[in-house]
């Protein structure tokens, strides 16, 4: 519990600082829509403003920097702003009992969710497939791991409309499938490069002592390796998973999704509407933390069963 | 009865600076129910001597059996336990679990381990910390457990590569007296490497002296101190002569170098 208060000094940290940029972020906005009301903001006009700073016209209009922390469509809401609205689109939704109307984060949270754990799952286990080959075969090595790096470098942004129009090719219904394989091509990578690495964690000492034992593959497989992966397993899927989940995200953005958080995003982003961007993307943060919070219990007590110190 | 016995033995690594002759032309008889140490600098081939018994690796030329048996059949016949000079113990299992693994992997009955467990661990003393992980022990406890573990199964023939090496004096005093016991106990064959002179002559009856490039036996000598040896055995004019023998050959192998 001691591990939270560093948390929440940063989080408070960061929400100030945000806070105190929503000024310069809105002023011009705020000016705009001060002098719409018939105050004197000066330079008049906002082809006039255009050319002065943000801070010169905070200084000479300071009574309206205020009018900045309540737009309907800020540059840059407020962190209350953007908690009111993830309220209005979650809590709120669920105590009218409308936790799954389409204007609720937490269905397109769900559809994300449901992505992001098939993804998971299909990349989790592609990774310890492709670590195993790796690490039993030399062929796979030299052939898969250059593959692998390189899969990484091409953008998933280019490579998710092509895997979306591929699968309606050959007969998938839905967007399910598509995104989850999106997901998962961005989360077999640390899953794999973690698992090469547990499972040649053990010394040539420790494969020498089951040698003397005459232990066959499968036995050294399962009593030496796998148990000395574990650890590394572990922090590679708390990688995977956020991966999984930011690959789903992204394959919601270009695909003309209508459900999801990364469409929501593109749909904020197209109707202007800032609120909806940060709620989604907030809700896409918290969704992350818990996932990988859970993955870290999961690891601990685990860990712990297998006789870990901490 | 010969346990071990090795005949014109060579073994030449190919490396990248050129071949390396771990072994050259070794020949030696180790008896059954001897307790044998190897003694010499680093890359004399003591350790590779007995990882070739133990069949981890291959001679070039030459003849070597154990047990009459190639050393490659010696070891699918589980003839001999083996020690590494860090114990190894699996972290994730406890004291109990790693002296259960090696009879887990040869197929012994569930009934049957609990009570060769609870027999080693009393043999090297450590009783009680069957469900201890090797984390909560100290590095000579750990080591033991080691020792444990290669006694679990049924291998007359005890193979150790410098397991009290990374112990300090005191610690390591007390190790020895305990295998000494241990070996009167068991009767087994011991192959000990070491790089210690009053190790080696405190622990063996038969010390071999070895030197590097080539690895090869520069003496071999037969110790006549009484099996019962307590350690101020080590202040005895008979121990001091073995001390020195085992000495002068250590030199003699150095000196055309």
């Amino acid at each position: 519990m001691r591990s939270i208060f560093p948390v929440i000094s940063v989080l408070l940290v960061i929400v100030g600082l945000w806070w105190v940029a929503v000024a310069p972020m809105n002023v011009r906005p705020a000016l705009d829509m001060a002098e719409r009301s018939g105050a004197e903001v000066i330079p008049e006009g906002p082809v006039a403003r255009r050319d002065v700073s943000v801070w010169r016209l905070m200084l000479d209009n300071s009574d309206y920097v205020a009018v900045g922390y309540a737009l309907d469509r800020p540059r840059l809401p407020t962190p209350t702003q953007v908690g009111q609205e993830l309220w209005k689109t979650t809590g709120a939704m669920v105590m009218k009992g409308r936790a799954w109307s389409k204007r609720s984060l937490i269905y397109h949270g769900w559809i994300t969710l449901q992505s992001t754990l098939w993804g998971f799952l299909l990349g989790t286990s592609l990774g310890i497939i492709g670590a195993v080959a790796i690490v039993y075969s030399r062929t796979a090595q030299l052939s898969l791991l250059p593959w692998a790096i390189i899969s990484q470098t091409i953008p998933i942004v280019a490579i998710a409309p092509m895997i979306i129009v591929l699968s309606s090719q050959v007969g998938v219904e839905g967007r399910g499938l598509p995104k989850a394989i999106i997901s998962a091509y961005l989360c077999y990578f640390p899953v794999l490069v973690g698992m090469v690495k547990g499972l040649k964690a053990p010394e040539t000492s420790q494969l020498d002592l089951l040698k003397t034992y005459d232990a066959t593959g499968v036995q050294s497989f399962l009593k030496l390796r796998l148990p000395a992966s574990l650890p590394f397993l572990f922090t590679s899927l708390k990688v995977g998973i956020a991966a999984a989940l930011v690959g789903t995200i992204v394959g919601e953005l270009p695909t003309g999704a209508i459900s999801g958080l990364g469409a929501r995003i593109l749909i904020g982003d197209q109707f202007g509407t800032p609120l909806a961007i940060w709620s989604a993307l907030f809700t896409a943060a918290v969704l992350a933390g818990l996932l990988v919070t859970l993955i870290d219990l999961i690891q601990r007590l685990s860990l712990r069963r297998m006789g870990g110190q901490a | 009865m010969t346990v071990i016995s090795a005949q014109n033995l060579n073994l030449t690594f190919q490396t990248n600076d050129g071949p390396v002759h771990a072994l050259s032309d070794v020949g030696l008889e180790i008896g059954k129910g001897d307790f044998v140490s190897f003694i010499g600098p680093s890359g004399c081939g003591k350790t590779t001597f007995l990882r070739c018994v133990a069949a981890l690796e291959t001679p070039t030329s030459g003849t070597l059996t154990v047990n009459g048996l190639s050393p490659d059949e010696a070891r699918k016949s589980r003839a001999y336990g083996y020690v590494f000079q860090h114990a190894g113990l699996y972290p994730w299992r406890t004291i109990g679990a790693n002296i259960r693994l090696p009879l887990e992997i040869m197929g012994y009955a569930k009934s049957d381990m609990a009570g060769r467990v609870e027999k080693v661990l009393k043999l090297v003393d450590l009783e009680g910390f069957e469900n201890k992980y090797p984390w909560q022990l100290s590095g000579g406890m750990q080591q033991r457990a080691s020792i444990a573990r290669a006694l679990a199964f049924d291998a007359d023939l005890l193979l150790m590569d410098e397991p009290f090496g990374a112990l300090d004096e005191i610690v390591r005093d007390h190790l020895n007296e305990q295998l000494l016991k241990l070996w009167d106990q068991t009767g087994k064959t011991i192959a000990f490497v070491t790089h210690s002179i009053p190790e080696a002559v405190y622990l063996s009856t038969k010390i071999v002296v070895m030197s590097p490039r080539p690895g090869r036996i520069t003496d071999v000598i037969e110790s006549d101190l009484p099996r019962e040896r307590p350690l101020d055995i080590r202040e005895t004019p008979e121990f001091l002569a073995l001390a020195h023998r085992v000495r002068e050959g250590l030199r003699a192998g150095h000196s055309y170098e």
